[in-house]
């Protein structure tokens, strides 16, 4: 018996995004087979680590997570510029915590400072996230979009309840949008479908198909990410064909495994190196599943993944 | 699996004389084709009909077994690519690497890391597999007190590594009865090894340099007899190594092609000096395809990752994975702490109580049996209901654990607070909670 292997058989590929307008500006996107499918077809952009920077000092962060930053955890500025200037940050994405309802309920001018005082300082392209709470969203990122106006950068998250404000504003102001649904490829598709009918171009549409950490549903956000790239790359499912982003930062310092110190759980081992550990073996299996941006928060962890993407392609 | 039950049928004797066990022919031959059960029960019949079918309804990529008894490891017996089409069957097992050339002091500390790596996660017991003991400093001697003190201080199934016939044979005279996996037979030498694992009843491994030549080479102890193998495509770079896992995969399942139809082991250990990269490496494996993983080591900040990486990606999609129902003291409740109640989803378990855990507010939190179901699903399936509920706090006895009568109910199930009040009785006041998890810290330092 001769070895046969057979290929898969694509029919579509996904669209390229771009953020950011300077010389900086990165693309994600473009491929027309499955994750780190290299042998059989084209992967020209590599997937992306973004290196996340809070709006506020966090609180419920695991010790590791805030060691790198405790000099400018209360300045958002210095924060992203020491992302990009030490730790070579491709995309730093700013999440607007504090203007959670539920917290320091900050105004939405106040976050698109926030915001503005980065852009003007850091060359490299932006992803803002408001606090997840849609009706906040809405009055924030319109401001937030305002204030990045001719800088490109990557919005969201728009939901079912707040696409059509959300959407508008990236439209008006020259943004791409990030599309929100929870996990299923369904409620994906039709949220594209309807910011596609604003007027948002697919290029500009980005999905975010809600982030389980590792240990913590991480394996439906797996599944529906590889179920997502095959409706784009084997079905032809044209509403599909676009890059995918995955929060994972944000939950998985948040997770016990990641926080609970030695002391407490000595079978555990050392909190630090867990948490990385924690943080990359989760992003390295959405890299794996498809995803073309994964957020992170600890430098460590992210030139890890960053390492070994490099060695995939 | 090849064939359908009908075409099955068609070869069989059709004597209904059900000494297979099944009442009819074509009832065998249905859980024939469904793989369920093995041809050999059929008395009659002929060799010629069963070579034939046993071609036909071998499952695409064979199940092999490491180890005896309950602690055996089974590996491979995959019948998808990807999770969400059918559960990925047999959960890929780790190993750690221990050489005859390491110190005494190293041998033992690795030997501890195997048998105390264990970690408790929604009721299991998550534990690595296998010992990879190599021989490396050319000493039978050496190489068999090895082999002796893994056997005897551990539970572990084994693999022998050595290409060299008296080394191996050395090793497996001192864990016959484990029934070890050999490695490994390559193209131009190992055939005294295989000659081992067939006197010994063992699995083989097979390395080659590349797919081709290993298909080579398994195709070649097909043909001798061997039917219970594991293949190494040889691949040390995780390019190729991924590469190699995605078309041996894809080969046995969608090509039928036998020589490949077989699980894989790898060696992430023998591919980087950086103990954060290797296990980056295995993380890539884990999700693709390794039928064995074989580390440098299980300290616990790399092996617990992986372990619950491991956990997820084999957790059958179809069926959500449970918590006990119970209360949970978390924070060390006391008799005015808060009470929630919410479903035993283990993803609804795992977020509730991290953000309780978090908040370090002392809390009761009662767990019910939803089967799995998510708060709004289990609402709506009629499983997370007034009636319910008020019949389970009764149940627990929550009552006599706080003096309070305040039962907190997860936000999204707000419109069921007057009817749940009522089917308590009105002993107990409801108090309607966050939406999200994530508001949980905030909400209930306010209420505490």
């Amino acid at each position: 018996m001769s070895l046969n292997i057979p290929l898969e058989k694509y029919t579509g590929s996904i669209r390229e995004t771009i953020i950011g307008g300077s010389n900086k500006a990165v693309k994600i996107g473009g491929e027309s087979v499955l994750a780190f499918h290299k042998f059989e077809g084209n992967i020209p952009n590599k997937p992306l680590v973004a290196l996340g920077v809070c709006d506020i000092k966090p609180t419920d962060w695991a010790e590791a997570a805030i060691e790198p930053f405790k000099d400018c955890l209360d300045n958002p500025t210095a924060w992203a510029k020491k992302c990009v200037e030490e730790y070579g940050a491709d995309v730093v994405c700013i999440e607007l915590l504090g203007t959670d309802p539920n917290g320091e309920n900050k105004g939405p001018e106040e976050a698109a400072e926030v915001v503005k005082g980065i852009s003007e300082n850091i060359n490299v392209p932006l992803i803002i996230y408001g606090s997840g709470k849609s009706e906040k969203d809405t009055a924030v990122l319109k401001k937030v979009a305002e204030a990045c106006q001719g800088k490109n950068v990557l919005i969201g998250a728009s939901k079912e309840d707040n696409y059509r404000s959300v959407g508008a504003a990236c439209l008006g102001y020259k943004h791409s949008v990030i599309a929100e649904t929870p996990i299923d490829v369904n409620l994906a598709k039709q949220l594209n479908i309807l910011l596609n009918n604003l007027g948002l171009p697919m290029e500009n549409i980005v999905i975010d198909p809600s982030t389980g950490a590792l240990g913590y549903g991480i394996e439906y956000t797996y599944s529906v990410i590889e179920r997502d790239r095959l409706a784009a790359l084997t079905q032809s499912d044209e509403k599909m064909q676009v890059p995918i982003i995955c929060n994972l930062g944000k939950d998985s310092w948040k997770t016990k495994e990641s926080k609970i110190s030695q002391e407490e759980m000595p079978s555990y081992g050392d909190v630090k190196k867990r948490g990385i550990m924690w943080e990359a073996v989760g992003a390295m299996s959405l890299f794996v599943a498809g995803a073309n941006v994964v957020v992170m928060r600890h430098p460590e962890a992210a030139k890890l993944v960053k390492t070994v993407i490099e060695e995939l392609l | 699996m090849g064939l359908s039950g009908i075409e099955i049928f068609k070869k069989l004797p059709k004597k209904n004389c059900k000494e297979c066990g099944v009442p009819t022919c074509l009832a065998f031959a249905m859980q024939l084709a469904q793989g369920k059960a093995e041809l050999s029960l059929c008395p009659y019949v002929t060799d010629e009909v069963a070579a034939e079918l046993s071609e036909a309804s071998a499952p695409p990529i064979r199940t092999v077994t490491i180890g005896v008894g309950d602690n055996a490891l089974k590996i491979g017996g995959e019948t998808v690519m990807f999770r969400h089409d059918k559960t990925f069957e047999n959960p890929v097992g780790f190993a750690i690497l221990i050489s005859d050339s390491m110190s005494e002091g190293e041998v033992d500390d690795k030997i501890k890391q195997f048998n105390e790596t264990s970690f408790e996660r929604v009721g299991l017991n998550l534990r690595p597999d296998l010992l990879a003991l190599k021989s490396e400093a050319n000493d039978t001697n050496k190489y068999a007190s090895l082999v002796k003190k893994v056997a005897e201080q551990t539970e572990g199934n084994i693999i022998l590594i050595s290409e060299s016939k008296e080394m191996m044979e050395a090793g497996l005279n001192c864990c016959k009865e484990k029934k070890p996996l050999l490695y490994a037979v390559t193209s131009n030498g190992g055939s005294d090894i295989a000659g081992l694992a067939k006197e010994n009843g063992c699995p083989l491994a097979v390395k080659g340099a590349n797919l081709e030549e290993t298909a080579q080479i398994t195709e070649r102890l097909v043909k001798e007899g061997f039917k219970d193998l594991v293949i190494d495509s040889g691949a040390r770079n995780i390019k190729q190594l991924l590469e190699d896992q995605i078309k041996i995969r894809r080969a046995a399942l969608k090509g039928k092609y036998r020589p490949l139809g077989f699980p894989t082991i790898t060696f992430p250990n023998e591919m980087t000096n950086d103990s954060m990269k290797e296990a980056m490496y295995a993380a890539i494996m884990v999700a693709k395809y390794a039928g064995i993983i074989v580390l440098s080591g299980f300290d616990a900040p790399r092996i617990f990752p992986l372990l619950v990486q491991r956990l997820n990606i084999y957790t059958d999609p179809q069926r959500p994975m449970v918590m006990e129902q119970k209360i949970y003291e978390l924070n060390t409740p006391s008799k005015n702490s808060p009470v929630i109640v919410t479903t035993n989803f283990s993803l609804t378990y795992f977020i509730v109580s991290g953000e309780v855990e978090g908040s370090k507010v002392p809390t009761w939190l009662c767990i019910m049996d939803t089967e799995g179901l998510s708060t709004l699903t289990a609402w709506s399936a009629g499983k997370f209901v007034p009636d319910l509920i008020a019949a389970y706090i009764k149940k627990i006895g929550i009552a006599d654990k706080v003096e309070h009568r305040k039962i907190i109910i997860p936000g999204y199930l707000a419109q069921i607070k007057g009817e749940l009040e009522d089917e308590l009785n009105n002993e107990w006041e409801v108090i309607v909670g966050p939406r999200e998890a994530g508001d949980l810290p905030t909400f209930l330092q306010r209420i505490a």
